[in-house]
């Protein structure tokens, strides 16, 4: 289908998630998440305060560089790896067919 | 005894906008939050970013359409708490709410209408399992009295500027020994806060660890030992009086979650009627609400408020009638 991609997600339990995600419809991945109803909270709405869509990118695919405050958020959260990511600062695009996620542990 | 016809829990744009449409149908609001400010989210987090979905608005600065709201809301003169969180709630003789805040101030009223948004700012705490062993035994996630640091050994977490303001603040001649520890290189606050640390690190008045984390906590009656991952070096062991792990702040829904509230996923469930929850008399609009279809939008939160005040009226004034009036015919008098 033509502006429909596949993302795999793993979940905090381990489990496979093969997520279809709409690239024209200007959604992110932390919005994809929760429309599929996956436990991620998006608690601040998509600003980028408040870490709780944070995702290890699995897969070497090229994601948009990080805005400053994605940089700082991700400072002052925690369970923090190199490949750590916002979920919700990545936006669905067609070149992010095949990404593979995993859903980081959350606190809040 | 404050007293008023509604306390409104939160002070965001939805506790604003209920001060209008309950003074239009003659009630008085008093609005409690536990931020130094009104506005909510909206001042705290994100002032300066665009609206563009309130009616009317193509588009508006979050900081002033909670400017345009207190506007709104001034003829009715609401009473304000501010800096102060609401703990708990009790029932009086006469069937009347009484709220008490962490600072002891006790609000009377007939209404409760909870319009707390995300909930309340709280410090956001490592992940370490015995971390609440040690809370204010040595581990302070806000610094409310410096002079306890006095001649102490200090170790604080954090890459932003309380952690950064803290540690040159307490390395100036109050704490025996101060260590600044950051997960990254790169710090993130304010330039003139980095450097004037970073100036204190060089002239060896602050020990800097960065690419390292603190990833446990150890003693016995008190904190005495903390527990040091670094990137490249493995584990080391640091002995400290006080840790102040410094992350920011994340909502919760605080005290509210254990008033006997219907709680589903961090949300008070509420009947789409009135926005009423399971107890009677006590409301919940805005963010903070769930029921089927919710969407958590500031227009829908303006809807809430004003379906609300309507069956608060009727609480406070079971044997008055009252006809919808338009503000176009009748003009605004305030109190």
């Amino acid at each position: 289908m033509e502006n429909t991609i596949h993302i795999t997600l793993i979940d905090r339990e381990g489990k496979e998630h093969i997520l279809e995600a709409p690239t024209d419809m200007n959604m992110n991945v932390m919005e994809l998440c929760k429309s599929y109803e996956l436990p991620v909270e998006g608690t601040c709405g998509g600003m980028a305060m408040c870490a709780t869509c944070q995702v290890y990118v699995l897969s070497d695919h090229q994601l948009p560089e990080k805005t400053e405050d994605e940089e700082a958020m991700l400072d002052q959260a925690f369970f923090v790896q190199p490949n750590s990511r916002l979920g919700c600062q990545i936006k669905l695009t067609n070149d992010l067919d095949g990404l593979k996620l995993q859903l980081a542990n959350s606190v809040d | 005894m404050i007293e008023t016809d509604i306390i409104i829990i939160g002070a965001g744009p939805c506790g604003l906008f209920t001060v209008f449409e309950a003074g239009l149908l003659k009630l008085r609001c008093h609005l409690i939050d536990a931020l130094p400010q009104v506005g909510g989210q909206l001042t705290e987090i994100y002032p300066k970013k665009p609206i563009y979905d309130i009616p009317g608005f193509p588009e508006v600065l979050a900081g002033d359409l909670i400017h345009n709201l207190m506007e709104q809301a001034a003829p009715f003169k609401p009473g304000f708490t501010l800096g102060e969180r609401c703990e708990s709630f009790q029932v009086d003789e006469d069937g009347k709410f009484i709220v008490t805040t962490n600072k002891g101030t006790l609000h009377k009223a007939p209404v409760i209408a909870i319009a707390g948004g995300l909930g309340c700012f709280e410090p956001r705490k490592p992940p370490i399992a015995n971390i609440a062993d040690f809370e204010d035994k040595g581990i302070e996630y806000i610094v409310r009295d410096p002079n306890i640091y006095k001649d102490k050994r200090v170790v604080i977490s954090g890459g932003g500027d309380s952690a950064l303001d803290w540690a040159h603040y307490l390395a100036n001649g109050v704490a025996k020994e101060v260590t600044l520890i950051h997960r990254s290189k790169s710090f993130r606050g304010h330039p003139d806060s980095v450097q004037k640390a970073m100036d204190m690190a060089t002239a060896g008045k602050i020990k800097l660890f960065t690419d390292a984390e603190v990833v446990g906590v150890n003693g016995t009656d008190r904190l005495s030992t903390l527990t040091i991952k670094h990137l490249t070096e493995g584990e080391s062991t640091m002995e400290t009086d006080h840790w102040l792990p410094l992350f920011g702040l994340s909502p919760k829904l605080g005290p509210l979650a254990n008033w006997g509230l219907n709680i589903d996923k961090n949300s008070i469930e509420v009947n789409t009627f009135d926005y009423s929850t399971n107890i009677p008399g006590i409301y919940a609009i805005g963010d903070i609400n769930t029921y089927p279809g919710k969407l958590k939008l500031i227009l829908c939160g303006f809807h809430e408020a004003t379906l609300m005040v309507q069956s608060a009226f009727k609480r406070i004034y079971p044997d008055k009638n009252y006809v919808l009036k338009y503000t176009t015919v009748n003009g605004v008098t305030g109190f």
